[in-house]
């Protein structure tokens, strides 16, 4: 059933798929996290702020986005832009944004409403108590937030963060709609112009799981690390 | 013929841990044997082999003439006539308590709904929980749900009862009321093997008390003589801490 | 904003003049919805199948339940989805891929087993953490009194574990419900799609766009809704599930 597999169409093509696909999509994923991270964390302290306006507008944005598929919100995002950017601008026509610079924005703001939620829970993993013993040492909120809060959250999420960016590094193939030369996209490419679709998505299905798989046993691996600390 | 014949018995966890050290012991047909020692000595080990919860790599155990160690195929009837009460009581929480008593009875016994309800009826008048038949585990008392797990071995009319510390998860003041079922069974004739560190328990209705330490067991002897004066260090040590208190 | 609001655009007919804007976003939304349950339907099964497969004593079935997962779990949903469409028809063997590739409803039938099977390593994760999360002593007193393996599973850990996983499974069938949009990519018309071509057609890009996403809030909301309330059917006086 391989019989006629053509393996050179994905050697010729290598360049093409990791050079200009795979930079992208790493970026993307590189780029969303990060903000995504710092974002998440901002909604995350929002949420649990003790203002019933910060928090409720952190529990409706998170709520919102994570009942959206990405998809539509990726759509949504790309004709929205330009008419924002007008309106922030005060320019006379809609701004060009680009496919590009869309997929960073949308990424950042979707993955920042996950984000938040893993730093919400991380937090709120830390026992009552271990609060209480902070105040009965002496410690103001800050110094226990600092000292005894966020040391332990941050080693109970680190591994779901990770793990999540596995996730956002997979969903980056969807900027697929909006021809975006991704990984896949420049998979999907050659695949098309050389007819050759067998090769190419299996090809992609291959480097995808090797990089998730590698990724994720590192991820598993340092989770046993940390619950034996604990 | 021993109700429970236990010879030679040997058991790994991996190949550095033996927590069962050429363990020999018999237990006749109305006799209540007390196995008591420290924590971590192997004594849930031990009594969870007699109805094959655990495997063994070595030695044989003979349970009513059969012999448990090789035996497959006919595991599930064995164990349904070998009555077991954990620690934890380990009822099921999604089944009532009269459902807890009948699943046994129907699904391994192929007995009717209506036999098993009554003779479930039954055994919970025994143990005195009549009046919560309907209730889930999760609504009843530590002391309480044990009972019920008295009765779920009970009902299944067992040749002998297992006991792996009955009565060391519960608050104290609750002790008492499922050690009086046990005391009751043991003086109907019952033959049981009790884990337990209720010395009390022990005088008041053993025959003899096997003592482990570090998975082997150390002394097994006529409960007088037990109490009266153990040979081993180890034996006297454990007493003198859990007898002074 | 010189954007030219026009909220009556749901009303106006769609270029080929098969009804309007909002009869074509209620049929993706049928699409949507029919694709959700089709593709939860398996992932269910085969979710419980290999979830339970993983809690098994035998190594071998561990070893195969864990392979199923590490395999569907790590290639993104849209590869697995390309896969389905344009691979397999083209690996079977010819007068069968012929015939699958014209099917009328392909592009449903290769979302279906896409969906499905990508959701149903996230199930069989479920799963297994369900049966994990018991307390040891649950497997054996039901081995004590008697059960066989399988009575015990059917008896005692599925009923808890299932009741104890029913928040995360209704997640996960949100998610399926959210990752039936990629699916348009192979050209399942579903709600996205539909919106999308509105888009296209009348350049509303709010509406069009906006009222996608109410009617998934909508959707999801009512899923959450009824999913509690089996939930508190479901639930057992006393007992709050796991160690
Ligand atoms: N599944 C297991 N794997 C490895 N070691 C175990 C396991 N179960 C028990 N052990 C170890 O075996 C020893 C005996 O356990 P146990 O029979 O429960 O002792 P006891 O009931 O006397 O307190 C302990 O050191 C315990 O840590
Ligand atoms: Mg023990």
């Amino acid at each position: 059933m391989f019989s006629n597999f053509d393996y050179d169409v994905i050697w010729r093509s290598l360049p093409y798929l990791f050079q200009q696909g795979m930079v992208f999509t790493l970026t993307l994923t590189a780029i969303a996290t990060v903000f995504g991270l710092i974002l998440g964390t901002l909604i995350a302290m929002m949420r649990l702020s003790s203002s019933a306006v910060l928090s409720g507008f952190a529990v409706s944005y998170v709520n919102l986005m994570r009942s959206l598929p990405l998809v539509l919100v990726i759509f949504l995002f790309y004709f929205l832009m330009p008419y924002v950017g007008q309106w922030i601008i005060r320019a006379d026509q809609p701004v060009q944004v680009g496919a590009y610079a869309s997929t960073i924005v949308t990424f950042t703001l979707f993955e920042a409403a996950y984000f938040s939620e893993i730093m919400r829970a991380g937090i709120q993993s830390v026992p009552r108590g271990q609060v209480m013993a902070g105040y009965a040492i002496g410690l103001n909120y800050r110094e226990v937030m600092r000292h005894v809060v966020l040391p332990q959250a941050f080693r109970n999420m680190l591994p779901v963060i990770f793990t999540q960016t596995i996730v956002l590094f997979q969903d980056t193939s969807l900027v697929y709609v909006l021809s975006i030369t991704d990984f896949l996209g420049a998979a999907s490419k050659v695949a098309q112009r050389d007819g050759r679709l067998t090769e190419m998505y299996l090809f992609a299905a291959l480097v995808y799981f090797v990089i998730c798989f590698t990724a994720s046993f590192f991820v598993k691996r340092l989770q046993k690390r940390i619950s034996i600390i604990r | 013929m021993p109700m429970i014949t236990i010879e030679k018995v040997s058991k790994w966890y991996n190949p550095q841990f033996q927590v069962l050290k050429n363990c020999t012991t018999t237990v006749e047909k109305g006799e209540v044997v007390v196995v008591c020692g420290p924590s971590g000595s192997g004594k849930s080990t031990l009594i969870k082999t007699v109805n094959a919860l655990e495997p063994v790599q070595e030695g044989t155990i003979m349970v009513d003439g059969l012999n448990v160690t090789t035996m497959k195929k006919d595991l599930p009837k064995l164990r349904s006539r070998v009555g077991m009460v954990f620690q934890h009581f380990e009822l099921f929480p999604h089944l009532k308590i009269v459902e807890n008593l009948c699943l046994g009875q129907t699904i391994v016994l192929g007995r009717s709904e209506d036999a098993a309800q009554a003779k479930a009826m039954k055994m919970l008048e025994r143990v005195g929980l009549t009046a919560h038949a309907q209730k889930y585990p999760g609504q009843l008392s530590g002391g309480q749900q044990q009972r019920v797990a008295i009765a779920r071995a009970l009902v299944m009319d067992p040749i002998c009862m297992l006991f792996d510390e009955p009565t060391s998860a519960l608050d104290p003041e609750m002790i008492n009321e499922v050690l009086d079922v046990m005391v009751e069974l043991a003086k109907e004739g019952m033959t049981m093997m009790v884990v337990t560190h209720e010395m009390g328990f022990a005088k008041k209705v053993a025959n003899r008390v096997i003592f482990m330490d570090a998975g082997e067991i150390v002394e097994d002897a006529q409960k007088d003589d037990f109490f009266g004066h153990p040979r081993s260090d180890r034996a006297q040590h454990f007493l003198s801490k859990i007898l002074s208190h | 904003m010189n954007y030219n609001w026009n909220w009556g655009i749901f009303w106006d007919q769609t270029p080929d003049a098969t009804g309007t804007y909002f009869g074509s976003l209620m049929s993706g939304l049928q699409v949507t919805i029919l694709l959700a349950l089709c593709a939860w339907f398996i992932a269910f099964v085969m979710g419980s199948l290999i979830g339970i497969m993983r809690t098994l004593p035998a190594r071998w079935a561990v070893f195969v339940g864990n392979a199923y997962i590490e395999m569907f779990r790590n290639i993104p949903l849209l590869v697995q989805l390309f896969i389905w469409f344009f691979v397999i028809p083209e690996l079977l063997p010819g007068d069968l891929g012929i015939w699958i590739k014209q099917l009328r409803n392909g592009p449903f039938i290769a979302a279906m087993l896409g969906l499905g099977f990508y959701m149903s390593s996230r199930v069989a994760a479920q799963i297994t953490a369900g049966i994990n999360a018991l307390p040891k002593g649950q497997r054996m007193a039901g081995t004590a009194i008697g059960l066989t393996t399988w009575q015990t599973y059917r008896y005692i850990l599925l009923p808890l574990a299932y009741r104890i996983i029913f928040p995360p499974l209704t997640s996960e069938f949100l998610n399926t419900i959210k990752n039936t949009a990629p699916a348009l990519t192979i050209g399942v018309l579903e709600l996205t799609a539909r919106a999308r071509s509105m888009q296209e057609f009348s350049f509303q890009v709010f509406e069009a766009f906006s009222a996608a996403a109410a009617i998934y809030l909508v959707l999801s909301a009512v899923v959450t809704i009824v999913m509690r309330m089996i939930e508190k059917r479901l639930a057992i006086p006393g007992f709050s599930g796991g160690k």
